[in-house]
């Protein structure tokens, strides 16, 4: 029997959706500011991989030559980008829902069998509620990289006034740095959601938008436990 | 009583229930999604403001960066200094990122030149180096940052801009909102918000790495302020003057925001 189980707050999918636009537009304006002085390489051992970013992406993504551009759209959406998540953290720790997203003491056991599971290599997943293992370390992860972007974000944008923000991150020069590898960060995150999710599949996606899944239920014996403890 | 039939007929089936919800979330999803699309493409598409004081942004941003500005200026205070470093770490050979307005194909005889401060009712007060050099010296050593993302540690010497303002007694003129100053040929300006002006790491400075500054650092006198983007740094100092009015500013004129502080 199909019985519907509700799943995400509308509180959780608006911030989720809010949040999407919101990142992709700091991402893109921070490339635009990042350009001005694009120096980062990923290099081991001496020997440089990768540089951000190869002339071509810039070129393909019309980067060039748009700083102040950049920077006039960085300084507002950063304004969004912190409220909503603000929003989200305080209705997580208000509606008690956070017990559904922190990771508890065994998860980073749990998350390895789940990642086993999703590899095809175990058999079984772990028992989980609303997120699994992973999930719970994956999620509350980006949204201690959220604040570590506001935050590095802050030390960038004022290192002068806000001096102890700076100081915290290792200083200005390499608060860059930490406010550029976050960016990577969210990026890989990306990939590997979208992956995770088309994986999962309809019922998992359309949570996010209706807030219920539907699951089929066991139909239950029909008797009633008599509760005595009636209210007065 | 026919309440309770209504109430049976109204009975959803959970088929109906799921496709109800369906049907309102997703068209929910889909509005406001749509909304904020056309709302991207309107700021994305909006015009660029009236050429003033400042140029070069599309209009709804240089509305939010002047507004933002007057939110970080609660901030600013002359105790938030700028961390300074050892004399070791000053870089031996400092950065050379501009030359406009002290282009070496540019006629300039720093002997001759005189700092002009424009008073009220058109007086210029004339200053020379040797006069200023004859004020207490305030040597800085801290981050150099450019509005491009580089930075260096980087060693200057000169008057402190408040020192500056005392001595020549334009404490009055210090009370006005905003410092403007332009190189000699008035091809390079910026404008500054006296409080970051007299800010105590603020410098009139003529020493880098504790030799007379070469041209193409600004020779003979140049603007150190540390609470700002190397974009506000102006070289080669040939007038200074003061107004409750934003001055004119190169790189504001640019699409970069006027106040553009750290």
């Amino acid at each position: 029997m199909k019985v519907i189980k509700e799943k995400h707050s509308l509180a959780m999918r608006w911030c989720h959706w809010v949040n999407f636009p919101l990142l992709t537009i700091m991402i893109w304006s921070g490339m635009l500011i990042y350009w001005g002085n694009d120096v980062y390489t990923f290099t081991l051992f001496g020997h440089t991989f990768f540089k951000f970013f190869p002339g071509w992406f810039n070129k393909a993504l019309h980067i060039p030559f748009r700083l102040a551009e950049g920077m006039s759209f960085h300084f507002l959406f950063m304004w969004f980008f912190t409220l909503n998540g603000f929003f989200y953290i305080i209705y997580t720790i208000i509606s008690g829902d956070w017990r559904e997203l922190v990771p508890k003491r065994n998860s980073f056991k749990e998350a390895w069998l789940v990642l086993l599971h999703d590899l095809h290599i175990r058999r079984t997943a772990p028992p989980q509620n609303k997120y699994n293992a992973a999930q719970r370390i994956a999620y509350s992860a980006i949204i201690v990289m959220g604040i570590g972007s506001v935050i590095t974000g802050l030390a960038i944008y004022k290192p002068v006034q806000f001096y102890y923000l700076a100081w915290i991150c290792g200083g200005y020069h390499f608060a860059r740095i930490l406010h550029f590898a976050l960016t990577i960060g969210y990026v890989l995150f990306f990939v590997i959601h979208i992956v995770q999710v088309i994986l999962a599949g309809w019922n998992n996606f359309r949570s996010v938008i209706s807030g219920f899944e539907v699951i089929n239920e066991e139909p239950k014996p029909a008797i009633e436990t008599n509760n005595d403890e009636r209210p007065e | 009583m026919s309440a309770p039939n209504k109430k049976d007929k109204k009975e959803l089936t959970i088929e109906q229930k799921i496709n109800r919800r369906n049907f309102i979330s997703f068209a929910t999803f889909a509005v406001l999604a749509g909304g904020a699309f056309e709302g991207w493409r309107w700021l994305y598409k909006s015009p660029p403001e009236v050429r003033g004081v400042t140029a070069g942004a599309k209009k709804p941003l240089r509305k939010a960066l002047n507004k933002t500005e007057l939110i970080f200026r609660r901030f600013f205070s002359d105790n938030h200094l700028v961390k300074t470093y050892p004399k070791e770490m000053a870089a031996k050979y400092v950065r050379v990122n501009s030359d406009i307005g002290v282009e070496a194909k540019k006629k300039f005889d720093p002997s001759t030149w005189k700092l002009q401060v424009i008073k009220k009712g058109g007086e210029v007060l004339q200053i020379s180096l040797q006069e200023l050099m004859a004020l207490p010296k305030t040597e800085i050593i801290y981050d150099f940052k450019c509005v491009e993302g580089w930075d260096q540690i980087s060693h200057w010497g000169g008057v402190k801009f408040s020192d500056f303002i005392k001595h020549f007694k334009l404490d009055d003129y210090a009370k006005m909102d905003y410092v403007g100053m332009e190189t000699p040929d008035k091809t390079y300006y910026v404008g500054i918000d006296t409080p970051s002006a007299m800010h105590p790491q603020t410098l009139l400075a003529y020493e880098v790495n504790e030799k007379l500054l070469p041209l193409e650092h600004g020779a003979p006198l140049r603007l150190i302020i540390p609470v700002k983007y190397g974009i506000k740094n102006l070289k080669r100092i040939g007038t200074l003057s003061f107004s409750n009015n934003r001055p004119r500013d190169y790189w504001a004129e640019q699409g970069y925001d006027y106040y553009s502080g750290l």
